[in-house]
């Protein structure tokens, strides 16, 4: 009787996979200098927007700028279809999350077009949105986005966007 | 627009903080179209090899920029607020060049304004991106439905 393989230590494989998540995110300067961060769970990410002075539009309501919340749109779509790329590439093996650094990013997908819904006023607090890849091919994907303040069912703004995928045989790591 | 209404709405746009976060300058307004420009920064690049700007931020150009036109349109408009704005990413802008943006806002309703915008960076003959939105209006003395 051969002796199954022993499965990794829970601890080993969330380090890598946080590792992987965190290169991707902190590897692009927008997405710091908005101050978005992901939260993981297995392989579902929520986008956390943190309220900050600078994200403000109308300083009289005062509301977030439609222009951030198109990009905290955009972002979250952008980074749920290259974590889906990262992701298979990680738990397969053929991706080492340890090489993943600023200069060795796998490449990111292309925005061909974003749509925005502004559905309510963006608050002056944190904003958080989830992805979901309504279609993810060889060369194009077409994403879903929504964001939310205070009460996940009502909804502030949500997106629709169509992306190029980066060549596959691109990536750094081979 | 006269000097002293294109600086007075010069400096209502540049205090708004995001807008002066991306460093956006107004350069014309006039009767429904604006022109907003944005400065190269390497805080706001989206793909780190090469150095071009994220798409998020060439949005939020795209978005102030026709806000301020529909704010602009000579039919006494007090306020606005984006209802939908859709955006095409043409190519990625040159990394180095400032990003200048065109609105014109084409035809308002009662309640409702139709924008598009162009983007370009240093070479003005190909567009980086375009977009259309629609926009809610607000006018003076008009009593709310």
């Amino acid at each position: 009787m051969s002796a199954r393989a022993k499965p990794e230590p829970v601890q080993v494989v969330k380090e890598r996979r946080d590792a992987a998540l965190r290169a991707l995110v902190h590897g692009v300067p927008y997405i710091q200098f908005l101050g978005i961060e992901f939260d993981r769970r297995g392989d579902e990410l929520t986008a956390l927007l943190p309220f900050d002075d600078k994200l403000i539009g109308n300083p009289m309501l005062p509301a977030i700028h439609g222009g951030v919340t198109a990009a905290f749109l955009e972002v979250t779509a952008i980074i749920e279809l290259s974590w889906s790329l990262v992701w298979d590439e990680m738990e397969s093996g053929r991706l080492d999350p340890r090489k993943l650094d600023p200069s060795h990013l796998p490449r990111l997908p292309k925005t061909i077009d974003f749509t925005v819904d502004y559905l309510r006023t963006g608050l002056p607090r944190d904003a958080y949105a989830r992805a979901r890849l309504n279609r993810s091919g060889r060369r194009y994907a077409s994403v879903h986005v929504e964001a939310w303040q205070d009460n996940r069912s009502r909804l502030f703004a949500q997106g629709t966007g169509h992306f190029l995928m980066p060549e596959r045989d691109a990536r750094p790591d081979g | 627009m006269d000097d002293r209404k294109l600086k007075a709405a010069r400096q209502f746009i540049e205090a708004i903080p995001h807008s002066r976060a991306l460093g956006m300058v107004l350069d014309t307004l006039e009767d429904g179209v604006a022109v907003i420009s944005m400065p190269y920064d390497a805080r706001f690049v989206g793909d780190p090899q090469t150095g071009v700007i994220h798409g998020g931020a060439v949005s939020a150009l795209m978005d102030s920029c026709s806000g301020a036109a529909v704010m602009s349109h000579p039919t006494g408009v007090i306020g606005t607020a984006t209802i939908d704005l859709r955006i095409d990413y043409m190519r990625p802008a040159r990394p180095g060049d400032r990003i200048t943006a065109r609105a014109e806002c084409y035809h308002v309703t009662r309640a409702v304004a139709f924008v598009r915008a162009t983007a370009h960076d240093a070479d003005t003959d190909r567009p980086v991106a375009t977009a259309t939105g629609a926009f809610t209006l607000e006018r003076a003395k008009e009593a709310r439905a």
